[in-house]
């Protein structure tokens, strides 16, 4: 086991002892990433050099102080679609592929005042529009655990570079399920945050109401090291909320016992791998054995969850990707242009992928005058339904547990064809993006290799109630583990 | 068949907040292009807008003094579509819920009477860059340029209803937009200087039978620089529909624009190249609630409006219609006329010299009233020495170019160089006997009964005096000794 192996909670405790340095395992993720990264193409952007001297100065700096934050000296990779100053960020696509911001993302800067280290920027579908990390023009990132398959996505960068140790934590957004379901299928932990939570100022809007930065690691602790440093408001983007951030390290090993957890059962049912099924079904026995109430629930409206989602965030990226039209930065098509107009076609045509120009033509569609009212209006109204599901359910419950995805990865390539059958994968997650809840995805067993995971559903601003029982089944399994042994 | 216009005005004014509507950047005019620019304005991936309260509070003023209804809960809406001038490929604007609504206008009419104009909405938007062409010819095929020093820019939109009480007429509408600038102006959220492009109007109009409730199809014109072209483009456009309806024909509806060297109106675009705008709720920014105290506090705060003034001036100084309406054109000139009150003794002259005297000096000067040497109470007492008799109506001419240059008290500068009028009748009638001399002929006419020569002598002992003598009584003396 290497140093990038450990987890972010282990490493801050040897760094604090001065028993590493923070460039000691900075070079021994570039080592993984020299050994890894040729297959599993996790970054768009390595910046191996600015690394090492960020390791050195935050070696140089570190002192004993109680108060420092554990992310310092840790490495970090950052989705692509998180701004950073001076170093390219692409979102996945042509049309930025020249693109260097002038500013941090909120977020981003929150965790390098906390003295993490970046080590690159992560791939992704392009401006997060897919669920498998192959819609991006920079290549498809690869399942570490099978090169085969898919890491999912659209964060599958971020997950991927956390699984194999090309990262130790990772930042990842999540719009439709783009942190959890990548998490799922590279067995990692990852969690999205409520709406509102954490700034999105720096975040390259897909759609602007579903849009989450949240956090990727090995273990919930990590998790919650790293939303501990990424959550607040900020005063540059009003939808994020100004309430009072809680220390989630502190509530985290809390007792689960009494915890009510529902059981939604629109997600178990046909379409739902029946491994998957049996796998989570497994999972919330140990909450019962361990002290948990099961309730099952119901949330009605689940069926239209995908079909409300994909109106809304189309109709949200059509407008919010309108200003990639060659004027003022990125790509610019040159050749045959006698207009503006033509510039414009010509840019945009060639800049963006096949998945975007869908999902734009789709969300212009939507909004179209004589359209609006039967798609928009409509689906915003399934979304305040939706919504609803949830807060009844948490008048009884206090977690839900649900599945992530409907299947185990899939193959490079094998549902790229069918975009439908694409937009199936998120249907358990999409709900909780419509209805602004936390969610985290966590690993419970193995099928062929494969992790299956299970997502914890919170209530808005809940994420305590969400890592504690998340820490909490990781606990029963290391004490089930002990006990076999 | 008699036709009648309905005009519909949409206004947009740009407010002067300190800051840009969504980012920190200043409010500038005439800067280098692109030195009032950041990642917010110029639409760089992954910014936020963030709403400048100071702006919302302008309209909401706006949307009070024009008698609107202000909407307890309103939101910003995208409208989207594609120009360079335009960083996101949206304007951040206002579509369902705007800020302001269902208010009106009072305009005076024909013969003085008064008539309320309808206000459909007030909404508060961004306003856009602006594209600078260049000079070469050969770059000029390949190239524009584009400043962002304006996107982002507060802009009220200001939109007239069509159907409650429209303008039916050019002189309305020339009043209608004199009114709208002069309360603009009035509760200073904008200086409203159309050079600068900070008032710009498009209009709608369509005619339609005297006393009909039908409307006929409506134009929109776009692209006047001033008023008077507005007022042109109106009349051509009126001209032109009368003919199209005269000749059986139907108006087509369409966007058209002015062009001021010919004075005639031409098509931009037809109805059916008409832009969808896929208005929809912007989810970068949340509903904006008002509570009671907030709008309270605005209306509060609103000056007293030209209206309001005018009725009470009126009442309260027994002043002209006219004289009224003079002094409360600009509300600088209101608030001097109204300090300089308490001191003084008659408010007729003072309106008068006001009108007459001192709006003369500021015309030439293009000098501020706040910005001259010209105090209220000093300027009370310059019209309390005239109207007293101390000083003649010509030396209080020369003093008050005086003050206004320098600002140096009135009484000083009459004390200095003894202005005061000569009230000692022995040493006009010394004068007047030198003049009588020095002027035979005149005066022999004058004997003769002719009365025309009378103001020839009066100057005359009015130089002698140095303007210090009273004219009437200067005249008094001459009749008594040329005639009796």
């Amino acid at each position: 086991m290497e140093l990038c192996d450990f987890t972010a909670s282990e490493l801050s405790v040897l760094l604090r002892k001065r028993e590493i340095s923070s460039k000691e395992i900075t070079e021994s993720v570039f080592e993984r990433i020299d050994e890894k990264e040729q297959q599993i193409n996790a970054y768009i952007t390595l910046i191996r050099d600015k690394a090492i001297k960020r390791a050195e100065f935050v070696d140089k700096k570190f002192s004993k102080n109680s108060k420092i934050s554990p992310l310092n000296g840790i490495p970090i990779a950052i989705k692509d679609n998180l701004c950073t100053e001076g170093i390219t960020t692409t979102c996945g696509s042509k049309i930025l592929e020249n693109f260097v911001p002038t500013y941090d993302a909120t977020a981003g800067k929150k965790v390098f005042q906390d003295g993490s280290v970046l080590i690159g920027k992560t791939n992704l579908d392009e401006f997060g529009m897919g669920s498998s990390t192959e819609t991006g023009a920079f290549g498809p990132t690869r399942n570490p655990l099978n090169i085969d398959y898919v890491a999912g996505g659209s964060s599958g960068g971020s997950a991927a570079a956390v699984a194999c140790g090309e990262a130790i934590l990772a930042l990842g957004t999540d719009t439709g399920g783009s942190i959890r379901m990548p998490a799922a299928y590279c067995g990692v932990v990852g969690i999205k945050p409520t709406y509102g939570r954490v700034s999105r100022y720096g975040l390259i809007s897909y759609a602007s109401s579903l849009d989450q930065i949240g956090a990727i690691g090995r273990t919930v602790e990590d998790c919650a090291i790293l939303l501990n440093s990424i959550c607040g408001f900020d005063k540059y983007d009003t939808t994020s909320v100004n309430i009072e951030n809680p220390n989630y390290l502190d509530s985290l090993k809390k007792d689960i016992k009494g915890l009510k957890i529902g059981l939604p059962k629109e997600y178990f049912v046909e379409g739902l791998d029946p491994g998957i099924n049996d796998k989570i079904l497994n999972a919330i026995k140990l909450y019962e054995q361990n002290g948990a109430e099961v309730i099952d629930i119901s949330l009605p409206h689940t069926r239209y969850a995908v079909s409300a989602y994909y109106l809304i965030a189309t109709a949200e990226a059509s407008s919010n990707l309108a200003r990639y039209d060659g004027v003022k930065y990125g790509f610019r098509a040159t050749e045959n242009i006698f207009n503006s107009i033509e510039m414009y076609k010509e840019t945009r045509n060639h800049g963006f992928g096949k998945e975007v120009k869908r999902r734009i033509m789709l969300g212009t569609y939507v909004l179209s005058a004589g359209y609006y009212d039967a798609y928009y209006l409509k689906a915003q109204k399934v979304r305040t339904l939706i919504k609803n599901d949830f807060d009844n359910a948490f008048e009884v419950v206090d977690i839900i547990i649900a599945p992530v995805t409907p299947t185990l990865p899939f193959k490079l390539g094998e549902k790229l064809a069918d975009p439908l059958q694409m937009y199936l994968m998120d249907v358990y997650t999409v709900s909780l993006n419509m209805a602004g809840l936390p969610g985290m995805s966590l690993n419970c067993s193995k099928i062929d290799g494969f992790p299956v995971a299970f997502q914890i559903i919170g209530k808005a601003f809940d994420e305590e109630t969400v890592l504690r029982a998340g820490y909490a089944y990781e606990t029963f399994i290391q004490n089930f583990d002990k006990d076999r042994q | 068949m008699q036709y009648e216009p309905v005009i519909c005005f949409e206004a947009h004014v740009e407010l002067k907040t300190e800051t840009k509507l969504f980012c920190d950047c200043l409010v500038t005019y005439g800067a280098n292009p692109n030195t009032h620019i950041c990642p917010v304005c110029t639409g760089q991936p992954g910014t936020l807008p963030v709403l400048n309260k100071k702006a919302v509070e302008y309209c909401v003023r706006a949307g009070l003094a024009l008698n609107c209804t202000i909407n307890r809960e309103s939101r910003f809406a995208r409208k989207n579509y594609f120009y360079p001038d335009l960083p996101k490929g949206y304007q951040i604007s206002q579509y369902e819920l705007p800020f302001c609504e269902n208010g009106f206008l009072e305009i005076e009419d024909r013969n003085g009477s008064s008539v309320p104009v309808g206000i459909k909405r007030i909404h508060l938007e961004e306003d856009a860059g602006k594209l600078l062409h260049s000079l070469t010819v050969a770059d000029s095929e390949n190239y524009s340029y584009v400043d962002y020093n304006r996107t982002g820019i507060p802009l009220l939109e200001i939109v007239c209803d069509h159907e409650r009480n429209p303008i039916g007429s050019l002189k309305q509408a020339r009043s209608f937009l004199e009114k709208l600038r002069q309360i603009i102006r009035y509760i200073e959220i904008s200086e409203c200087i159309i050079e600068k492009g900070q008032f710009r109007c498009d209009v709608n109009i369509s005619l339609r039978q005297r006393d009909s409730q039908h409307f006929g199809n409506r134009t929109e014109i776009k692209n006047m620089a001033s008023f008077r072209f507005i007022i042109e483009a109106l009349e051509y456009e009126i001209k032109r529909q009368t003919e199209i309806l005269r000749s059986g024909a139907e108006v087509q509806q369409e966007t058209r624009l002015f062009d001021e060297t010919k004075k005639i109106t031409l098509p931009m675009r037809s109805k059916e190249d008409a832009p969808d705008y896929r208005y929809f709720p912007d989810p970068d920014l949340n509903r904006i609630e008002f509570d009671e105290e907030f709008i309270e506090g605005i209306k509060n705060s609103l000056p007293e409006l030209p209206d309001q003034k005018i009725r009470r001036f009126v009442d309260q100084y027994e002043l002209s219609q006219y004289d009224t309406l003079t002094l409360t054109k600009e509300k600088s000139i209101t608030e001097f006329f109204e300090a300089c009150i308490p001191y003084c003794m008659n408010i007729k002259k003072l309106a008068g010299w006001i009108i007459n005297d001192l709006f003369k000096l500021l015309n030439e000067s293009s000098v501020s009233i706040h910005d001259s040497g010209i105090k209220p109470q000093n300027f009370a007492g310059l019209i309390n020495l005239i109207s007293q008799g101390e000083i003649t109506e010509e030396i209080g001419k020369s003093v008050l170019k005086e003050i206004f240059k320098t600002g140096e008290q009135v009484s000083v500068i009459v004390n200095k160089k003894s202005l005061k009028t000569i009230q000692d009748i022995s040493v006009i009638e010394s004068k007047l006997e030198k003049v009588i001399v020095e002027n035979q002929k005149v005066a022999s006419q004058i004997k003769r009964g002719e009365a025309k020569p009378v103001n020839f002598l009066v100057g005359q002992v009015m130089k002698e005096t140095a303007g210090k003598a009273n004219p009437q009584t200067i005249r008094e003396l001459i009749l008594k000794k040329l005639l009796e």
